[in-house]
């Protein structure tokens, strides 16, 4: 066969099916379908299978993507599989939530200039084999040779999943403890159902129980025991902390404490962990408006105008302060919710809530903005146009606007904790106790799902490195180990485990 | 951990009743002031309750509940001995801070009466002069009585119609306490917010410290929802996570009132159809 050029592939990405927008509006199943066997034949077709590979290295946990779509690409639908779960245990996950346009596909040569074609549509390829083996039963669980190492992980979210496999696959008898009451982190209360179905969490998190993991809910560590004790009292050999931003971001505005004004985490959690908008089938409430403002244009914000669209509002608006270009979230996920009847109001900013006599808001002051010179993240700044007051109607506003350092482990532990009260780790993910790593949003503030799976997976390769375990991606004791300072007694440091002593 | 089993149940009145739920390692590590969430069945809602009591020797959980809505009922007439619930996790929330005060006075209004416990107890093991003021709203409501009187030094118990102790409100025996006593250092007040606004009021004038315990509504009960953010002093704070005991005379307590009010059109429905439908299964006891 001849080599494919950018000529000779496919010249169109094939097109994602799509549950119509006034159809989806009115449920909660996905919007996207996913490839059918054709779409994703077409599609695989259109790697060119380069010799540089860029893809592989803009994916944050490295899957070699030609691989898999080489496989795939010649029907071994079981062997891209394999090629996918080397690297990355949940690929229905990360195929539906990563943001592949800025990493795997934003430097895929056949979408690079002066190309005029759009780039291989990995993220949708990689969510077709993980649903094909979840319909039909595959599981990859390698065989493992089990260590004596005991590893905690405090939190169940991405971060935690990742770190979780990795060490289960390394050997080691791998704890996972959750404050909530199922595993899963944002992906469960978070991310919801028409983005990246529960049901799915659940099937990718049985894969990980099929490792071996032991899943701990209703724990809150910290509280219920901390994270000194799990080191010298409960026997873990090394702890990983992942327990994510959560602390909602208010603006100090007037009016914050008016019924019908919440967090878009309560919003999202009250509608998809705690199916309040299955009330009074399921016990929690959820009151939907009929009017609803959203702050913010994150992919948070987009989630919780699109739930608010399915839970019947009549109007539904998304108020932020700086212009589409500037919107934090994903343009696809902007395009939804566009698509499915959200009201964009740019350059906005809310500057009061304004309450009615029974104490529930009723509109949102706002002014005009418009954009002046860059700031410290080198978007431009918005500044307030002088006089330019007005009102919209809500009776639910939703803030989406970040989130800063949850305090619980902070509070409890004597970890160094950064400047705005993030837990303080160096480049290995290693925080100031011996044996503890941190990653994910916990140590860099909000970030993504897949960038979250990341440092999780670099922290697992820390760990490994610190318990003395060898790691196919990396020899213990790393480069310069003969060197007589990294030696202890004549060993390798980095070659046997560590006998904890207490003094 | 635990499978949260039902180990004792005792019911003081037709809507305050107490369950004692199995947790070793929770009992080991509850301190005064915490709370734990509950839900009750798997499709149950996430509702705080403060620890009442904790025995670290039987490894169990004490909580004193009273039933004022759909969820409240629900445990009311489903949780017996033997019986689990789906979920308890805790203990949440920055332990009370149990300081050298000499002389404390501890308030348990209704509800509160059985969470203020811990606190009353802990200072007296600090070695303080511990006054205790219980107000109920009459003498059939009464319960725990010998609790305190083993734990305080002096006990006034209140109730609204005069039927038992002194015929008034919490305030009263606060007063009574103040002016009995010159040197008191803390007033530690737990129960309805209207009754916690009403002991502030009192001891403001006195510039009596008094610390409050607020338990507004909550969803995850970690910081991650912010649905329990309380005003305090100029501040917003989180009750789950900053608190939930807080300086009484910094809490704006009406503003607290007012959300705690948000859900309660919708408790009501979910309530009145709870109802109706036991009615019609032909009593309590029906399963999901």
């Amino acid at each position: 066969m001849a080599k494919k050029t950018i000529r000779t592939i496919p010249q169109a990405r094939t097109p994602m099916p799509e549950q119509p927008p006034e159809l989806r509006v009115r449920n909660f199943d996905e919007v996207a379908t996913g490839y059918r066997q054709e779409d994703a034949l077409v599609e695989a077709e259109r790697c060119l299978d380069c010799a540089d590979e860029p893809c592989v290295r803009g994916c944050p946990v490295g899957i070699d993507i030609p691989g898999f779509i080489r496989a795939l690409g010649g029907r071994n639908f079981r062997g891209a599989y394999d090629v996918i779960t080397d690297t990355n245990l949940l690929p229905s996950v990360c195929g539906r939530v990563c943001p592949q346009e800025n990493q795997c596909e934003g430097v895929c040569t056949v979408g690079q200039p002066p190309s005029q074609l759009e780039p291989v549509a990995i993220g949708r390829l990689e969510r077709f084999v993980g649903d094909l083996a979840i319909r039909e039963g595959w599981a990859n669980v390698p065989y493992i040779e089990h260590n004596r190492f005991k590893v905690g992980i405090v939190g169940s979210g991405p971060a935690g999943m990742a770190c979780a496999a990795d060490m289960a696959k390394a050997g080691c008898e791998v704890v996972v403890y959750e404050a909530f009451h199922e595993p899963g982190g944002v992906l469960k209360y978070g991310i919801p159902d028409f983005r990246l179905p529960n049901a799915i969490v659940d099937l990718e998190i049985d894969k990980l129980r099929a490792l071996g993991i032991r899943f701990e809910c209703n724990t809150l560590v910290g509280r219920l025991f901390t994270i000194e004790q799990m080191i010298t009292e409960m026997g873990f050999h090394a702890v990983f902390i992942g327990t994510g931003a959560g602390y909602p971001s208010f603006m100090g505005i007037p009016g914050e404490s008016l019924g019908g004004v919440l967090s878009a985490n309560e919003w999202l959690t009250r509608c998809n962990l705690m199916h309040g908008r299955e009330f009074p089938n399921y016990d929690t409430p959820l009151q939907p408006g009929r009017r609803v403002a959203v702050i913010g244009a994150g992919n948070t914000a987009m989630d919780a105008l699109r739930v608010s669209l399915r839970l019947g509002a009549e109007q539904v608006m998304c108020l932020y302060r700086r212009t589409a270009q500037e919107a934090p979230a994903r343009a696809e996920e902007l395009h939804h919710a566009e698509q499915e009847g959200v009201q964009f109001h740019w350059l906005t900013s809310p500057t009061e809530l304004i309450g009615d006599a029974q104490h529930n808001v009723r509109a949102v002051r706002c002014e005009r903005m418009e954009l002046g010179a860059p700031d410290a993240s080198g978007r431009r700044r918005p500044v307030a146009v002088p006089g330019s007051g007005f009102e919209i109607e809500a009776d639910t506003v939703i803030y989406a606007i970040g989130t800063n350092a949850n305090p619980i482990i902070g509070q409890t532990s004597g970890l160094q904790l950064d400047k705005r009260g993030y837990i303080a780790a160096d480049a290995e993910l290693a925080t100031s106790i011996a044996g503890v790593f941190a990653g994910g949003d916990i140590v860099t503030g909000a970030a993504t799902v897949i960038e979250a799976m990341g440092a999780g997976r670099r922290a697992a390769r820390a760990m490994k490195a610190w318990l003395g375990l060898r790691d196919a991606a990396s020899i213990a004791g790393g480069d310069g180990a003969d060197e007589p300072a990294r030696r202890l007694f004549g060993l390798p440091r980095g070659e046997h485990g560590y006998a904890r002593l207490h003094l | 951990m635990s499978d949260f089993e039902i180990v004792k149940r005792a019911d003081y009145s037709d809507v305050t009743y107490l369950l004692e739920v199995r947790h070793p390692a929770m009992a080991r590590a509850a301190q005064p002031g915490q709370f734990v969430i509950v839900m009750e069945h798997e499709r149950g809602e996430r509702i705080p309750l403060t620890i009442a009591d904790y025995d670290r020797e039987r490894g169990t959980i004490t909580l004193v509940i009273q039933a004022v809505g759909k969820t409240t009922k629900e445990m009311q007439q489903r949780c017996q001995v033997g019986t689990r619930l789906h979920a308890m996790v805790g203990p949440m929330g920055i332990p009370s801070r149990i300081g050298h005060a000499k002389k404390v006075v501890c308030v348990g209004g209704g509800l509160g009466v059985a969470p203020v416990y811990p606190q009353a107890r802990a200072y007296k093991e600090a070695g303080a002069y511990v006054i205790g003021v219980l107000g109920f709203r009459t003498r059939a409501l009464m319960f725990w009585e010998d609790r305190f009187r083993a734990c305080c030094d002096e006990l006034v118990v209140c109730t609204d119609d005069g039927s038992a102790g002194l015929h008034g409100l919490v305030t009263e025996g606060i007063k009574q306490a103040i002016s009995a006593h010159a040197d008191i250092d803390e007033v530690v007040a737990i129960g309805p917010p209207v009754m916690m606004k009403g002991c502030c009021d009192v001891t403001r004038p006195f510039g009596l410290r008094t610390m409050v315990s607020l338990n507004p509504v909550m969803v995850d009960g970690t910081g991650m929802c912010g649905g329990c953010r309380v005003k305090v002093g100029e501040g917003v704070k989180f009750a789950c996570v900053d608190g939930p005991d807080f300086d009484g005379h910094q809490v704006d307590f009406d503003d607290l009132m007012l959300r705690l009010k948000r859900y309660r059109p919708t408790e009501q429905a979910a309530l009145a159809e709870w109802q109706e439908s036991c009615r019609l299964r032909g009593g309590p006891g029906h399963g999901h």
